[in-house]
């Protein structure tokens, strides 16, 4: 009886198991507004808020892992995290690395800068980009003469270029729109230039990095980011950040 | 492990070494001659200069190097008066804010040692040298500061490989050192060890040619305390 008792329970527990889903997330938390450390420390913003979204969708049981940007990769390839969702771009290089979902945002890349700057003007002066970022391959790509500096994160780079070390950033329209422009800081800057959307560079928008063995759970991610954009979980996640849609059909 | 990746990259590496090693060379040289006067000052308790020296040295070893350098860095930048400064030109640049915790870092730890080797000098050895009729500079110069250097040299020995090794937070703040070649590799080809398992060896490498020179060094000059 007891025997019997105890293997009814094993099975429950594996079949338990079977069915909900155990996720750890990769998130950045220094990327406003998609991804930000609050004063308690806890990471929230756009990216987070898909993140929650997509695992209740999935009926999985999510954390999230805060992780550096430059070592996002590595920490999913060593196992640290089983997904990453930072706003990552979906290119080629990455794509012999790692797997991706579809994308659930696609915004151009810009140069910010103080107000009054042009493209012209460029010549001879500093640029900032997040180190590992598609915005450094476009830099080096494109505009080859100009010198870079690398950061860490975007929030170092503004600090730059507020305090003048660096006289543009280049990086994504709408993170340094809410995550700078919109803040007391962006006083007396303007983007400048195009937008820039080239997909040899910039991808097919910021999809959701799995490892290459799990197409399964990339399939499921794929198939959460059309649930909630059919159901409007994503259109309520929208509006809490950006007045139009990001997801760009 | 993708050693082609770091052969490929070699140069980034190359031009890494050459930033961690003369970023710490000119901290070092600089702290060395900031250290010797405030060091003798110490060690003869100097009155008002002393505190002062002192209250420097506490602030520098009471806190970490890498707090020190975003104070410089990223602190003093939030000062409209520090930006419109001539200082500036300087503390624009993260070479000139890392040169200048690194030198203030190492001149506090320096200062100690140089005091206590200065205040450890046996009596006898001064006596001596003023029963000659030496002055108070030629005693300084000719006998109690030849004897407190030598003595210093095993610790001085150890705050040049720990200043090296401190150097890496230098990478923080946009400086491509050895740690920062390092990063970019591994953001570059999306590695995880590659990158810091090179700039491992490259600071034991350094670490191992340092510590050879000082051995060189105590052998020659401390070998009146060799065992024969």
């Amino acid at each position: 009886m007891k025997k019997t008792l105890v293997t009814a329970a094993i099975m429950t527990a594996f079949a338990g198991q079977a069915i909900a889903m155990d996720v750890d997330i990769c998130v950045e938390g220094a990327y406003p507004p998609f991804s930000y450390t609050t004063d308690t420390g806890a990471v929230e913003g756009f990216d987070i808020d898909i993140a929650n979204a997509l695992c209740e969708e999935m009926g999985a049981t999510c954390e999230m892992v805060k992780t550096d940007w430059d070592g996002i990769i590595p920490a999913l390839l060593e196992g640290k995290c089983d997904a990453i969702i930072a706003s990552m771009s979906i290119t080629e290089e990455r794509k012999q690395v790692i797997d991706f979902s579809e994308k659930y945002y696609q915004t151009p890349a810009i140069f910010l800068g103080a107000e009054g700057m042009t493209l012209d003007m460029l010549e001879g002066k500093v640029v900032g980009v997040q180190r590992g970022t598609i915005h450094q391959d476009f830099m080096e790509g494109e505009f080859p003469g100009i010198e870079l500096r690398l950061y860490g994160s975007q929030d170092e780079a503004y600090l730059d270029l507020t305090s003048g070390r660096i006289d543009a950033i280049m990086a994504d329209s709408i993170a340094m729109d809410d995550g700078f422009l919109k803040t007391d800081a962006g006083e007396g800057y303007a983007f400048f230039g195009p937008g820039y959307s080239i997909p040899q560079y910039h991808g097919d928008g910021a999809g959701i990095g799995v490892r290459q063995a799990d197409t399964d759970l990339r399939d499921k991610f794929s198939a959460a980011i059309q649930a909630i954009r059919a159901d409007g979980t994503y259109a309520e996640i929208n509006a809490k950040y950006f007045d139009f849609d990001i997801y760009s059909d | 492990m993708r050693v082609d990746l770091v052969l490929a990259n070699w140069e980034l590496f190359l031009g890494g070494v050459w930033m961690t090693v003369q970023l710490t060379g000119l901290a070092l040289l600089i702290g060395f001659c900031i250290a010797i006067p405030f060091g003798i000052i110490r060690a003869n308790k100097v009155p008002v200069w002393s505190q002062l020296i002192n209250a420097y040295v506490y602030a520098f070893r009471g806190t970490p190097l890498l707090v020190q350098l975003f104070l410089i860095y990223f602190g003093l930048a939030q000062f409209d008066f520090v930006r419109e400064s001539w200082a500036w030109v300087f503390l624009r640049d993260a070479w000139w804010c890392a040169l200048i915790a690194f030198a203030l870092n190492s001149g506090a730890y320096a200062t100690e040692i140089i005091r206590g080797a200065v205040a450890t000098t046996p009596k006898g050895e001064i006596e001596g040298a003023r029963a000659l009729g030496l002055s108070r500079w030629q005693v300084y110069a000719l006998v109690l500061l030849p004897s407190a250097l030598r003595r210093a040299l095993p610790q001085y020995g150890n705050e040049v490989v720990f200043m090296l090794h401190g150097s890496a937070v230098a990478s923080i703040i946009t400086i491509q050192d050895i740690l920062g070649a390092g990063r970019t590799l591994n953001a570059r080809y999306y590695v995880a060890y590659e990158g810091f398992l090179t700039a491992a060896l490259l600071y034991m490498a350094i670490t191992f040619l340092l510590v050879m020179i000082f051995r060189q060094l105590e052998r020659r000059y401390l070998r009146h305390l060799a065992l024969r």
